[in-house]
């Protein structure tokens, strides 16, 4: 089980939980998490990533373990903490706007 | 006689006022989409339990949201905006030619006459359709490629296309403006475009009188006369009595012709609103007096209308899809100001009253009168 937190503004959008629960394959990838994210909450869809280029959103940031993920490849393994299920995948709107 | 319902777009998500048809008592809602921008509200001539919304935030971009209950409950629908094809360039604001990249929705315009079909003005400009209810969208590509977009440039709200007006009379023909390219028209459902910017002048482009590159802040039209436009451009009123072929300045009297909104009595087709601003660097109204003008004459000879409204000390900013007017047979005109007051006239302009004066800034301002 992987366990993922969202944004407030996605979480009011999805609608959801503060903390989202996903049963997926072993050994997969943030690329594989955005899109369970988004087939189980369609209102999601182009939030995170661009819908056009499936490129992450420049002020969307993603966090597990204390690592910044932000900038890994989308198709590279997730951690095996957030695999395992120990730690959430935490999905953050970047600090902006003052 | 019926209810009124005024939908209003802020920087901090969207209310909605209503009132009955006196409009002397307001009830105002809890905020939608709390945190959200909402550049535009909006509802359905067809359907008026049908509303679109489009919330954005920059960090997780654009969304669209659609009522079909007049705004109790809002379910989320398509967000796609992939531009068709390879979309090429336009200029930046130093000329250099510049990626077409989607940035939010600027104006929502529900169909007359279809209550699935709606249209959006989006940033970088281009104007999508949707025949389903807003699930998918679909751009009409003739506008952006007809042949004069790589030279379009951005106005200093960005590359926006922000005002769509259909013809009621003609389902065929539509026009919309975009900062700063200027107004465009379609006779043919959209398929093929062509400028229509003949009269305006711009200081501050190579050519002031081009064929582009004029930033046109807002068009209006009375729907029982189709040929006849009234623009707000960045400097100058303007009209055109032929469907936009020729402009003629209308700005007469007016303290500064320098303004955001323009729009057009329900009942008088000869009666006009701007709200002037002081000038493109100092966006308030001059002399720190918020005024509507009107003109009864259909341009250049305008009175102020101050009753009700802060004749000292007021510094705020009205933009360009912030006003607008019900159809009951009293016309009521409304405006919403970056100070977060939305004022309501119920007597065509005479006497201002806020309905509310601590929202967020607002974006938007539309009127539903309901039967």
């Amino acid at each position: 089980m992987i366990r993922v937190i969202l944004p407030a503004h996605l979480r009011q959008l999805a609608p959801c939980e503060h903390e989202i629960h996903l049963e997926l394959a072993a050994a997969t990838t943030q690329r594989a998490l955005i899109d369970a994210i988004e087939q189980r909450y369609p209102a999601l869809r182009g939030t995170m990533r661009d819908p056009g280029t499936g490129i992450r959103r420049p002020f969307v940031r993603f966090f597990a373990s204390e690592q910044d993920l932000s900038h890994d490849l989308p198709d590279n393994p997730l951690p095996d903490a957030v695999l395992d299920g120990s730690q959430p995948f935490r999905v953050v709107g970047a600090m902006a706007g003052g | 006689m019926g209810d009124v319902r005024v939908l209003v777009g802020t920087r901090k998500g969207a209310f909605i006022l209503t009132s009955d048809e006196r409009r002397r008592s307001w009830d105002v809602s809890e905020p939608h989409f709390p945190g959200w921008e909402v550049y535009h509200i909006t509802a359905s001539p067809v359907d008026p339990q049908r509303l679109y919304a489009a919330p954005s935030t920059g960090w997780f971009g654009q969304v669209i949201q659609r009522s079909d209950d007049g705004g109790k409950s809002w379910q989320p629908v398509g967000n796609d905006f992939t531009y068709a094809g390879v979309p090429g360039t336009h200029q930046w604001y130093d000329g250099t030619p510049h990626p077409w990249e989607f940035a939010r929705v600027w104006h929502l315009e529900p169909s007359l006459t279809e209550r699935d079909t709606v249209y959006a003005g989006v940033e970088d400009a281009a104007l999508f359709r949707s025949i389903d209810g807003g699930q998918s969208w679909q751009e009409l590509r003739g506008l952006r490629e007809h042949g004069s977009g790589p030279h379009w440039q951005p106005g200093a709200g960005g590359m926006c296309l922000h005002t769509i007006i259909l013809d009621p009379q003609n389902a065929q023909r539509m026009f919309v403006a975009i900062s700063a390219a200027g107004v465009f028209r379609t006779e043919d459902g959209g398929t093929s475009w062509q400028p229509v910017n003949q009269g305006l002048l711009s200081d501050g482009i190579p050519s002031p009188a081009a064929e582009v590159g004029h930033c046109v802040h807002n068009l209006a039209m009375h729907p029982s006369r189709p040929q006849t436009l009234f623009m707000q451009k960045h400097w100058d009123v303007m009209r055109s009595d032929d469907g936009g072929d020729q402009w003629t300045e209308v700005s007469g009297n007016l303290p500064s012709d320098f303004g955001f909104p323009i729009g057009v009595h329900a009942h008088e087709p000869d009666t006009v609103y701007v709200i002037p601003i002081t000038s493109d660097s100092h966006h308030y109204p001059p002399d720190g007096k918020l005024r509507v003008y009107r003109s009864r004459t259909g341009g250049s000879s305008w009175e102020p209308l101050t009753n009700g409204l802060p004749q000292q000390h007021c510094y705020v900013n009205v933009f360009r899809d912030a006003m607008a007017i019900d159809t009951l047979p009293e016309c009521g005109v409304y405006f919403g100001t970056t100070g977060g007051q939305v004022y309501a006239s119920a007597d065509s302009g005479d006497h201002w009253d806020a309905i509310v004066r601590d929202l967020p800034a607002v974006l938007s301002v539309e009127v539903q009168t309901l039967t």
